[in-house]
């Protein structure tokens, strides 16, 4: 930038690194903890660096539910198969129904067009913790508690996609369309081989968005699975921290959490592009 | 703004907006309006039937201390969190701005928290603080402090601040990064040229020309701090101890679920609507005169 001082400099980095320590910091010590013996945690303090447990830690969170002794969990790869059909289920599910009227929106007139858009525009101000009681009861009504779909469609609905989406078909030319249509291009003809198509970069950050929404659900599926074969692997987590007295194998609780982070932190990090340009234009 | 070239034909497109406008009756609009039904109402302990009682939930509400208390509670830990993770998330955006090289690794490190749930950024914190394993109550107590957040209501306050600011940081240092990297590097440099330090052009002219980034951050921290942190409190304090954690979405849930309290957790629930509503007008209202440097 502006000066070249090399005090200034190495302040920078400095300032910098310990931003980045602070926020490793408690993501470390988790996953030294999932790779320690129990009496390395219940002996405080925990080491600093890894221990050698890491493999029969990580295979008994997965496929056993924990070690024997401590009570049994669901193993955890369960756990993470519901967690990737709500995620992906909310994302697609969004994607897909915002982009119908988004379409709907911008390329039509038809009656109540208006109205259509101020009632999306409304389900902004209404978030799930809001509206718990009454989507509880509408959800129980509907026999859809503990079933996937009770877990995916009252989430579904998205009014920040259609608005993205509906602002990025209006900077679209017209002569796009109108070629299109001397071309005899029916409507859905149009939507699906031009505009989904052009769509591409979009569509990706708001799945990067949208993946980490939906497999960081809490409140709705705490209260929605009861059965313990439909918990997400973050209330199952949840349910494993001893409370009070009770006795947890950490190591095995630890992993649990390593693995419950891993997905949509991978997906940060591999879609970093399109996580930055989700996350700046889907929020505004 | 509007398309001059459309599509003709009504029933296409009111099949198009059907999915959408279905899911938002069934789970948007109508479990709100039931909110907003069920509050006028109170049900007889037994749930055998529910009398008209006007707004007596919402005086009830507003007079009892316990509310009151949770509304206190919810103004502090949201004006905390918002605080601290908006400062520590523009003093790092600052620092990374300066830097010619290297800005995009520091951006890598810094931003992956994003992905990490309000609850399990509760179960991390909870880990280190635990009165009998955790690595930094024991290094309390070689220093002589006993941390017991279970008992003491500030401990655990401090604690349910610090998890959900640490997961925050990573979204305030996006936005600013980005607003930094938005000013025009010709302006700074002609402060530099006539002498302005660091510090004394980032107050004078950084800071004010990221007035609307830091009003739209400071919105939507709200919000996160009153409704996304559920996860926190309930891993850490499930709002306690003595309610000293309970915030508002706290106990629309302890009131509404636990003790099947359905009168007054209705009544919350309207006006945490009112909240969000105002909310989300006054964040519109920012889009609307966006500033653009």
């Amino acid at each position: 930038m502006v000066e070249k001082k090399k005090s200034g400099y190495w302040l920078t980095h400095a300032g910098l690194i310990i931003g980045v320590l602070f926020i490793f910091f408690p993501v470390w010590l988790t996953f030294v903890a999932s790779t320690v013996n129990q009496e390395e945690i219940i002996n405080p303090p925990l080491p600093l660096w890894p221990g050698t447990e890491i493999f029969e830690n990580y295979y008994h969170a997965l496929f056993k539910g924990g070690r024997e002794g401590y009570g049994s969990n669901e193993p955890v790869i369960n756990m993470l198969i519901n967690s990737s059909i709500m995620a992906l289920g909310i994302t697609i599910g969004k994607i897909a129904i915002s982009l119908l009227s988004a379409f709907a929106i911008v390329y039509f007139r038809f009656p109540f067009r208006k109205t259509c858009f101020w009632l999306i525009f409304m389900t902004l101000m209404l978030p799930v913790e809001v509206r718990i009681v009454p989507t509880y009861e509408v959800v129980a009504n509907l026999n859809l508690l503990n079933s996937y779909t009770g877990l995916i469609f009252p989430l579904i609905a998205s009014a920040t996609a259609t608005f993205l989406f509906r602002q990025f078909f209006m900077t679209i030319p017209d002569e796009m369309v109108e070629a299109a249509r001397m071309d005899g291009c029916s409507p859905m003809r149009f939507f699906i081989d031009i505009l989904i198509p052009i769509s591409k970069t979009n569509i990706a950050a708001l799945f990067v968005i949208l993946f980490i929404y939906g497999w960081n659900q809490y409140l709705w599926p705490l209260l929605m699975t009861t059965d313990p074969d439909m918990k997400t692997i973050v209330i199952a987590l949840d349910a494993m921290i001893p409370a009070g007295d009770d006795f947890a194998h950490w190591p095995t609780v630890m992993a649990t959490a390593m693995l419950a982070m891993l997905p949509p932190i991978a997906v940060v990090i591999g879609m970093q592009k399109f996580f930055v340009k989700g996350l700046l234009e889907s929020d505004k | 703004m509007e398309k001059r070239v459309i599509f003709k034909g009504w029933w296409l497109p009111a099949l198009l907006v059907a999915p959408q406008l279905i899911i938002s009756f069934l789970f948007f609009f109508y479990p709100s309006g039931q909110a907003l039904w069920n509050s006028l109402f109170l049900p007889d302990p037994f749930g055998l039937k529910t009398e008209f009682v006007g707004l007596d939930n919402f005086k009830f509400l507003l007079t009892d201390p316990y509310y009151l208390e949770s509304f206190k509670t919810t103004i502090f830990f949201s004006t905390a969190v918002s605080f601290f993770s908006m400062a520590i998330g523009l003093y790092l955006a600052a620092l990374a701005d300066r830097l010619i090289k290297g800005a995009g690794v520091y951006q890598t490190l810094l931003i992956w928290p994003y992905a990490i749930a309000p609850a399990i950024a509760g179960v991390l914190w909870l880990f280190l603080f635990n009165g009998n394993i955790g690595l930094v109550s024991y290094y309390l107590k070689g220093l002589g402090y006993e941390w017991n957040h279970t008992l003491n209501g500030d401990e655990a306050m401090f604690l349910v601040i610090l998890a959900s600011t640490w997961g925050r940081i990573s979204y305030n240092f996006l936005f600013f990064l980005a607003g930094l990297q938005a000013i025009p590097k010709s302006v700074i440099e002609a402060a530099a040229i006539d002498g302005a330090s660091f510090w004394k052009r980032f107050f004078t002219i950084v800071i004010p020309l990221l007035s609307p980034i830091t009003f739209f951050l400071l919105v939507v921290n709200i919000v996160y701090a009153f409704f996304d942190t559920f996860g926190v409190i309930h891993t850490i304090t499930s709002g306690g101890p003595e309610q000293s954690t309970t915030i508002l979405v706290y106990k629309v849930f302890s009131d509404g679920f636990v003790s099947q309290d359905l009168g007054s957790s209705a009544a919350q629930s309207v006006i945490l609507l009112l909240v969000v509503g105002v909310l989300t007008v006054v964040q519109f209202k920012y889009i609307e005169r966006k500033v653009h440097y």
